[in-house]
């Protein structure tokens, strides 16, 4: 049950600079009845893209075509409240393979990784300039290359090193999954239940 | 001797393995579950063709989608009584224990595994709800998890996780009348902010917080991770061991002995250094609320919302976005403002002693006409107290109605939702946008405060009604 193997994305990016956009925002807790993974990305930020009609409100950015590619670029706090996966689903279904924030919630991020989501946090510097570049230029291309752990804003080649366990980076690079590292531990597991009394 | 903090304590005896460079092996003693982060879950087992490794540590409840009226017959809505269904399929295929709608054990995850005793001292617990902070309360390390995570659980009794930072925050002296725990944990989400403790585990301290009861302790571990706290704990005392004393899963007899032994050396050492230290004073706390969408933004009930000028320039926008989307105004107040909904209960306010200081405060008073309220309670044990009590009687006379358990208009999966635009006081844990329906606009505050909004059909100081 691999995860998709992740190396260097170039691509354009969405820009939505909103800080603190909590899960209820990316997806509300109504479309969570679903009892499988997919087609979460129908309703990703279901309140702020459409209208109570099912009509797209034209102010939001995924509505707006001048738009477009595989990276999110957020404001501060991304992902914060409800520990929901369906969140990291909803992004990942949409198209998304990486969220560049300067911060993220704790559950968010190892949700977004278990699902070869890609978080990226940079400096609040660096996420302003992407955010200026991106609005004088929709198309700004922006690089991330894990091996590197290096996002690169194209057009001005200036870049940030990014932080990531190096464990999970194998697992991301190689496209592994923590369930199938657990299991591999299932003896020694097994061994700490007896010693323990558990 | 090494000193050590409570939660390395337990953490640190639950590590099976550490990855070098990479997160550690962690043991679960208690998986709860419920119907929304289950299924899929589930699934991966089932695509795996494994079984799940613990039944014993698991415990199931429905508890985020069903209706609180009329639980007696079908839930009417597909989608949730599909899920609920998959629920109970799946605890029988895989031998969970499961008290379903209608289980006198059933209610809200985090109301009924404290309830029950299922939930002890110096345990490692998992959820897939962020609310699982709760059981910290009881000096267990507890957090929440996502659905993957919840299949790791299943698949193997072990999570993957990095070792969080440690923040402990004391809180000093004695709080003023009208002024419970739901104010303390608002008080300091709205001094570090909703993202002011990512990355830690929170270890509550103080003559402020051991004064407070079982439940009251719990409602500020609940609310940890609206700070952005992987978790809260309080190391366990007296009050802890009385109140887990005869719990259904309690242990009995000479076990009870030898765990009363053991949870006794679980707390900070003299001397253990945590990586962030924070103090309050309990007697500068006032009853809360909050006036944006998210909880850290939140002022005395008789403040004002911050002027313009009092808030950060880089975090203007979203001050002003959250403001626009409330319909408030930088520097207003909001005392006398009128509201439409009170939503009493949750995994944060939901329990018996919420209902018992609402009950008191609107005893022998009349409900506004102008507001529509809702009383719902965490759990049926919860509920069945309250009868016994007859706080059922005491809120009927004052024109209330007790519902039936669940989660209910805390996230508004169900039938509960907060009509758009209309202000709602609310005991749950949660003000983003549209949480409690869309375009719904949610106030958080205490029980009192929300007994008081119910009673004036405005926002009050709940002080004015306390002697």
């Amino acid at each position: 049950m691999a995860i998709e193997k992740f190396n260097i994305l170039t691509s354009a990016c969405v820009p939505l600079p909103t800080e603190n956009v909590d899960t209820d925002q990316i997806i509300p807790a109504r479309f969570l009845k679903a009892t499988t993974r997919d087609g979460f990305g129908e309703n990703l930020f279901r309140d702020w893209r459409y209208n109570k009609d099912n009509t797209p409100k034209p102010g939001f950015v995924l509505n707006n075509p001048l738009y477009k590619g595989d990276i999110l670029v957020a404001g501060k706090n991304f992902g914060s409240g409800s520990s929901r996966e369906h969140a990291a689903w909803a992004i990942y279904d949409y198209g998304f393979k990486a969220v560049v924030s300067s911060f993220f919630a704790d559950i968010f991020k190892a949700n977004a990784l278990n699902n070869g989501l890609l978080p990226v946090q940079i400096s609040p510097g660096f996420l302003k300039q992407i955010f200026s570049a991106v609005e004088e230029n929709p198309s700004t291309q922006l690089q991330i290359n894990l091996e590197k752990q290096t996002i690169t804003l194209l057009s001005t080649g200036k870049y940030e090193k990014f932080e990531i366990n190096p464990y999970k980076k194998s697992c991301l690079l190689n496209g592994y999954d923590d369930i199938d590292y657990l299991l591999s531990r299932k003896e020694k597991i097994m061994a700490f239940e007896k010693q323990n009394g558990k | 001797m090494e000193t050590k903090t409570l939660f390395d304590k337990i953490w640190d005896s639950h590590v099976v393995e550490s990855i070098s460079n990479g997160p550690d092996v962690l043991y679960i003693d208690r998986h709860y579950i419920h119907e929304v982060t289950s299924p899929q879950a589930f699934a991966g087992l089932e695509k795996r063709g494994i079984p799940l490794a613990r039944p014993d540590r698991t415990l199931a409840t429905a508890d985020h989608n069903i209706p609180t009226l009329n639980q007696d017959k079908p839930i009417q809505e597909k989608l949730s009584r599909l899920q609920v269904k998959t629920l109970t399929d799946n605890c029988n295929k895989y031998g969970v224990t499961l008290y379903g709608l209608n289980n006198p054990y059933n209610g809200i995850v985090h109301v009924i595994g404290t309830e029950l005793g299922f939930t002890r001292p110096g345990m490692t617990i998992v959820c897939g709800d962020s609310h699982t902070s709760t059981h910290g309360a009881f000096g267990a390390v507890a957090f929440g998890i996502g659905t993957s995570e919840v299949e790791m659980v299943f698949a193997t009794q072990c999570v993957l996780q990095p070792k969080p930072k440690k923040m402990r925050i004391t809180i000093n002296g004695k709080l003023q009348p009208g002024v419970t725990s739901k104010d303390i944990i608002l008080y300091i989400i709205s001094r570090i902010s909703a993202g002011g403790a990512t990355g830690y585990f929170v270890e509550y301290a103080g003559e402020a917080i051991r004064s407070l009861s079982m439940e009251a302790r719990m409602t500020i571990c609940n609310m940890s991770i609206e700070m952005g706290a992987r978790g809260g704990l309080i190391a366990p005392d007296e009050v802890t061991f009385s109140y887990l004393k005869d719990k259904e899963f309690s242990p009995k007899g000479k076990e009870w002995q030898e765990s009363l032994d053991k949870w006794k050396q679980l707390h900070s050492d003299d001397g253990a250094v945590f990586d962030k230290e924070l103090t309050f004073d309990a007697s500068s706390i006032n009853p809360m609320i909050t006036y944006g969408t998210n909880p850290g933004m939140g002022i005395a009930v008789n403040g004002n919302i911050p002027a313009l000028n009092e808030i950060k320039e880089s975090e203007r926008s979203s001050f002003l976005k959250a403001l626009d989307y409330m319909n408030f105004k930088p520097g207003m107040s909001l005392e006398g403002f009128p509201i439409d909904y009170v939503f009493l209960g949750s995994c944060t306010n939901g329990r018996i002693e919420d209902i018992r200081a609402f009950a008191s405060l609107v005893k022998g008073k009349k409900k506004a006409p102008s507001v529509t309220a809702w009383i719902v309670p965490g759990s049926h044990q919860v509920e069945k107290q309250a009868v016994a009590e007859g706080l059922d009687k005491i809120l009927e006379a004052a024109g209330f109605e007790l519902r039936q358990p669940g989660c209910s208009a805390c996230l508004a999966m169900n039938e509960d939702k907060i009509p758009v635009g209309k202000y709602a006081v609310s005991t749950s844990n949660r003000n983003f946008e549209g949480r409690q329906g869309p375009g719904s606009r949610t106030l958080l505050a205490s029980p009192l405060t929300a007994a008081a909004a119910a009673i004036t059909g405005k926002i009050t100081n709940p002080a004015e009604f306390i002697s």
